[in-house]
């Protein structure tokens, strides 16, 4: 919402200052969001061409003799090269001198010399103030207009523009009045709006008017008869234009004039282009208009409209028809005044993706009250303006306003801001802004005023209250403190959260943050792309699908640092996937990559020793790392081979708790994925599915198992067995584990190999095991025995011969 | 000068001569070896006389005593000549580097280290964290908040929508944090103490504006909680997170949906330079929003709003991060560059807490 200040002044009789109405005006909930002071035209003076001659040089440029009054170069005329037609002798015009800042072409000028004549100065044009187009000729202004003044206060320029940001609530607020009256209640001044005078008129209004649109709250309409339809006079244009719009006639001019000063959008009819009886109705399915944007519009049914004979010719309450539009031929003219159900024109207004002055006002809530005003106002000024004779008025359709009453206990405002104030000083505030309190035991009951249709309850009353008493009133007051050492907060899943991503980070992997949106064809590659987690209205192609996984944001990341030389990263997320479109669809991941060599001791070449490109088990020790980290160590988790699809069926995993839950699953990927994804290895990955990690077991108390202390030394064995290639190394080592399990404390695979000396499709695997006796040294037969055992077991489990 | 004097200086010449172990090995064999000639000639005492042994005896001991010693020093300075020459050759560059420790070189994303520094200042007042899914019904985005159906208030949200479903119903992508607190006061009675950080979505994207930001929710529910503990609660909140002694703040009137009174907050700061500095300065900086939470909300989840009040706000995390670290455009949080990661990431040990400081 834009105003100037002296429109503002129109409204209201005050003396602030524009610093002191802005600061109040944002303070009281209309915040300013730009103020333009127009210092720019300041330093443009009068000035009158004393000679006007020929340039030595130059056939089509004049050397003036320019005098600027007594303050300009001690009073001296100027010597000015210009190039306009009009440059004549006894010319009054506007001159800027060197160091001003013109803004139509944007540039400061300077003393310069033009094909060799020095000029001190510049004799402007319409458009060189960017004040209009013209640029025929330098500004031509009446010859008695002061010689050596500001053009500025001349012209009445300098008329600051102000911007207020509007919230939704505060309808009144769309006009200038509405403004005016709220930094009257403020203090700020006194509110000077009159009331519009009524108008009679005489004789019919010789149209006749049908509303069946349950949409149409009433409507009022007149004609004036005679009128003349030219440009609107230079003030109304000055206003317009210093608010962005653009003078169109006298006739349309006022309406928007109206909209801005009142909040009170109106619509004219050209009679003579009207046919038959206007109708208020709703449009059937298919109809068209051709709107004053000069835009096509085909309308969805039920769309409120005023038609006639012809057809539509009005959307109602957004915009007008080009058909029945008035312009400068027009000599009869129908005023509408009318009030639209809110709700209705916001659905209207978005569906056919219109945005308009008068669509932004009846959405919010236009005053009901000022209907007829309305109507009346704006006859005033057409016959101001532009003559005729007024018609007596139809009033059609009108839903009575029932005004809203209010119960605020003397205590609410207290209540709620913490601040103190008497009935008096709440009844005062309330009455300044319109609302009819009365005292009713130890409360005000308050009447709304109809122009503010969003108060509801005693909450918007201490608003008002507040907003105008001043926020600044009120100190912070601590809040109490529930206890004196507050607890843990976080949930175990929160702090799970946490704990992953810092022993990701220690690992030296480096966390993004990534959309929660990927592809479609990146969504379905990792087992999503369901019809419910895809958007209607994506923000582009590429962020169509909430992503089934971490991973595809994550390569598609590795694959972009790749692109810019960076090919070495390790990336981890810790956030949400989405399986489903409820609450419980949405899981806690863990999720990382490495790409090329960042292993976790870090990429690339080194004097000691070159990183390997990475593999399964980067991702693998990743896994382990979180979970542990998590307080879920997975060493005596089940593994099993291969993780999902997207992976490379040969070299992944996923841990498993039981034989349904995946806590996790990791490994390289599918070349078919890297495709999709266009991104290229090595690359390995991993997913740790947070929300399957069982919550710890409550605890009585804190204190840990008691630590028992073997007396004597472990004992540590090798064996190295033959088995088939296909063979687990991880059934090997849990067969050892369990041959004797109180004495088995550690079994470590320390060698892996395949060779021809070992058979077709055989492999060796050589496990150490230590063994830690807890009673006693173990004798040579308890070892023989306890090594039998362990042969046997391992034998048993996988068929493995053990190795001479 | 006997003849045992001119054999030590001839056998301690000898020794000193030694140029390692086996020489040296060679001469006590020599000499002090069971037929070594020291050893033999200490065999001979037997046979001499007490008054010869009274003087041969002490003579042979000494000798035999000076070149044991010397031997034993000889061996000594081999063995540390061998250990300086081992030592020479051991000698490496030092100055060559090693690489760079694990933890030195992750990072955590400053929306993860903003959260917790969040979550330190907000657990110390007593608050804890809520949470809730990025996908939502209109219920609970928008109807249970007060937004009515139509209302223009729902477009300033640019909302993300979902497929409809069987029954038409679209879910939406939740536009702000704030449906939380309708889950929160549904499953839990006042007095409700939280705050909420998380991922939210609204259709934009500039300089600005990203498709997803990240918001914080607060809200306070009981019976007494007013809009001066509000203003304390959230001036104590910037303050600390901020890291300033002293930070002015503007609260003035304004409109959300769920709140009435409602107000927008800004913070006074210095923008002239490269970097915003705040408690000094002329500007006003717009940081969140917040008010009393709305009888209409309240009556939707149950509470009588008589009874019972609160205030919530929210702000944006990525802004406030911006605000405090300096990263000049929101686009990078989500792009995942490693250069933007590596230089505005915290490194993993830099755990924010009250009393070590929020950051270093």
């Amino acid at each position: 919402m834009k105003f100037t200040l002296s429109w503002l002044k129109d409204h209201l009789d005050t003396e602030a200052s524009l610093a002191d109405i802005c600061d109040r005006l944002t303070m009281i909930g209309l915040e300013v969001e730009s103020v333009d002071d127009r210092a720019v035209f300041a330093p443009f003076v009068i000035a009158r061409i004393l000679s006007a001659g020929q340039h030595p040089d130059a056939d089509r440029l004049k050397l003036l003799s320019v005098d600027a009054g007594p303050k300009v170069n001690d009073g001296k005329p100027l010597q000015i090269v210009c190039g306009a037609p009009n440059a004549r002798e006894g010319l009054v015009g506007v001159l800027a001198l060197p160091g001003t800042y013109v803004p139509g072409i944007d540039t400061t000028l300077s003393v310069g010399k033009i094909r060799g004549v020095e000029s001190f100065g510049m004799m402007c044009s319409e458009r060189e103030l960017e004040l209009s187009e013209a640029h025929e000729g330098i500004i031509d202004l009446p010859s008695d207009a002061p010689v050596g003044t500001r053009y500025a206060d001349y012209a009445g320029l300098i008329d600051p523009v102000i911007e207020i940001n509007l919230t939704p609530n505060h309808p009144d607020a769309t006009g200038v009045s509405g403004i005016a009256r709220d930094l009257a209640a403020s203090g700020l001044g006194r509110l000077k709006t009159t009331e519009p005078a009524r108008i009679e008129g005489e004789g019919d209004v010789g149209v006749a008017l049908a509303v069946t649109s349950k949409t149409c709250l009433g409507f009022a309409l007149r004609r004036v008869s005679g009128v003349a339809n030219g440009s609107s006079p230079e003030w109304l244009q000055k206003r317009l234009k210093a608010i962005g719009l653009r003078p169109i006639n006298a006739l349309v001019d006022i309406t928007n004039y109206i909209t801005f000063d009142r909040g009170r959008p109106l619509h004219v009819f050209d009679a003579a282009k009207v046919a038959g009886a206007l109708q208020v109705r709703d449009a059937a399915a298919g109809e068209t208009i051709l709107a004053l944007d000069n835009r096509d519009y085909t309308l969805p049914a039920g769309t409120c409209v005023i038609a006639d004979d012809n057809g539509v010719e009005s959307i109602a309450g957004i915009m007008g028809g080009e058909h029945s539009g008035c312009d400068e031929t027009t000599t009869e003219v129908l005023i509408e005044s009318a009030l639209w159900e809110p709700l209705d024109i916001a659905r209207s207004g978005r569906s056919l993706g219109i945005i308009t002055d008068a669509r932004y006002r009846f959405e919010r809530g236009v005053d009901p009250a000022f209907m007829e005003s309305g109507l009346d106002l704006a006859t005033e000024m057409v016959l101001d303006l532009c003559g005729g004779t007024p018609s007596t008025r139809i009033v059609a359709g009108v839903k009575p306003h029932h005004p809203k009453e209010i119960r605020l206990p003397f205590g609410e405002f207290e209540r709620l801001t913490g601040l103190a104030s008497t009935p008096d000083e709440q009844e005062r505030i309330l009455s300044v802004l319109g609302f009819v309190p009365h005292r009713e035991g130890e409360a005000l009951v308050c009447t709304v005023p109809s122009w503010r249709p969003d108060v509801e309850g005693k909450a918007d009353l201490v608003e008002e209250v507040m907003r105008l008493k001043g926020v600044n009133e009120i100190k912070p007051a601590p809040l109490p403190a529930h206890s004196a050492v507050n607890g843990r907060i976080l949930t175990t899943a929160q702090s799970r959260d946490r704990t992953a991503r810092r022993a990701l980070a220690a690992r030296g992997m480096v966390e993004c943050v990534s959309y929660s949106f990927v592809s479609q064809a990146e969504a379905e590659a990792f087992g999503g792309g369901s019809p419910a987690l895809k958007l209607a209205n994506p923000i582009s192609a590429d962020l169509s699908d909430m992503r089934p996984s971490l991973l595809p944001g994550l390569i598609a990341a590795a694959g972009r640092n790749a692109a810019r030389g960076y090919g070495d990263t390790a990336l981890f997320e810790v956030a949400a996937t989405y399986l489903t479109d409820t609450p419980d669809g949405q899981k806690r991941v863990a999720g990382g990559v490495r790409r090329g060599s960042a292993g976790p001791d870090g990429p690339g070449r080194f004097w000691s020793g070159t990183a390997p490109a990475v593999t399964v088990f980067d991702a693998k020790a990743d896994v382990f790392a979180v979970l542990e980290a998590v307080g879920f160590p997975a060493d005596k988790l089940m593994i099993e081979a291969p993780a999902s699809d997207w992976y490379h069926p040969g070299r992944s995993g996923r841990i498993k708790l039981g034989p349904k839950v995946v806590i996790a699953e990791f490994g390289e990927f599918h070349p078919k994925v890297l495709k999709t994804l266009d991104v290229l290895g090595p690359l390995c990955g991993f997913e740790v599915f947070l929300d399957k990690v069982p919550e710890p077991k409550k605890k009585a108390t804190r204190t840990k198992p008691v630590l028992t202390l073997s007396l004597f030394q472990p004992v540590r064995r090798d064996f190295a067995f033959v088995v088939d290639e296909t063979v687990e190394a991880g059934r090997i080592v849990r067969a050892a584990e369990g041959a004797d399990k109180a004495l088995v404390k550690d079994v470590r695979v320390f060698d892996v190999f395949a060779g021809a000396s070992l058979g077709d499709a055989k492999k060796s695997v050589a496990i150490e095991v230590t063994l830690a006796p807890a009673e006693r040294t173990l004798t040579d037969e308890e070892l023989e025995a306890v090594s039998a055992k362990i042969i046997a077991g391992v034998q048993k489990a996988t068929g493995a011969i053990l190795r001479g | 000068m006997s003849d045992t004097d001119a054999l030590e200086s001839e056998l301690l010449a000898a020794i000193e001569a030694a140029g390692d172990e086996a020489a040296l090995e060679t001469i006590r064999i020599a000499e002090l070896g069971k037929k070594g000639r020291i050893s033999e000639m200490m065999k001979g005492l037997g046979k001499m006389s007490p008054e010869e042994r009274k003087t041969a005896g002490p003579r042979l001991n000494g000798l035999r005593d000076a070149v044991q010693g010397a031997i034993t020093t000889k061996r000594e300075a081999l063995a540390d000549k061998a250990i300086a020459a081992r030592l020479a050759a051991e000698r490496v560059d030092v100055t060559l580097p090693v690489r760079q420790a694990a933890a030195a070189r992750g990072r955590i994303h400053p929306i993860s280290q903003v959260i917790d520094e969040i979550t330190a200042i907000f657990a110390d007042m007593g608050f804890s964290i809520a949470e809730g899914p990025d996908v939502e019904t209109d219920h609970y985005n928008f109807t249970a908040l007060n937004f009515p159906e139509g209302h223009p208030a729902r477009e300033m949200h640019d909302t993300f929508f979902l497929a409809p479903d069987d029954k038409g119903e679209r879910k939406v992508l939740r536009t702000h944090t704030s449906p939380v607190q309708i889950r929160t006061m549904e499953a839990q009675k006042p007095p409700i103490r939280i705050v909420i950080p998380g991922k939210t979505y609204r259709q934009d994207s500039d300089a600005t504006h990203t498709p997803m930001f990240h918001q914080l929710e607060g809200l306070v529910v009981d019976t007494t909680s007013n809009i001066a503990n509000m203003k304390w609660v959230l001036e104590e909140f910037c303050k600390t997170f901020f890291e300033v002694p002293q930070l002015n703040m503007r609260f003035r009137p304004s409109f959300f949906p769920f709140t009435e009174p409602s107000l927008e907050v800004d913070i006074q700061c210095d923008r002239s330079g490269a970097e915003v500095r705040f408690g000094e300065g002329t500007d006003w900086m717009e940081i969140l929003g917040c008010g009393m939470v709305h009888p209409n909300v309240l009556r939707g989840v149950g509470l009588d709003p008589d009874v019972y009040q609160g205030f919530a706000w929210g702000m944006g995390i990525d802004r406030i991060a911006m605000l405090k670290y300096g990263m000049p455009d929101l686009r990078a949080f989500f792009d995942a560059d490693i250069r933007w990661l590596d230089h505005y990431g915290f490194r993993p040990l830099d755990m924010p807490t009250l009393f070590g400081g929020l950051s270093t």
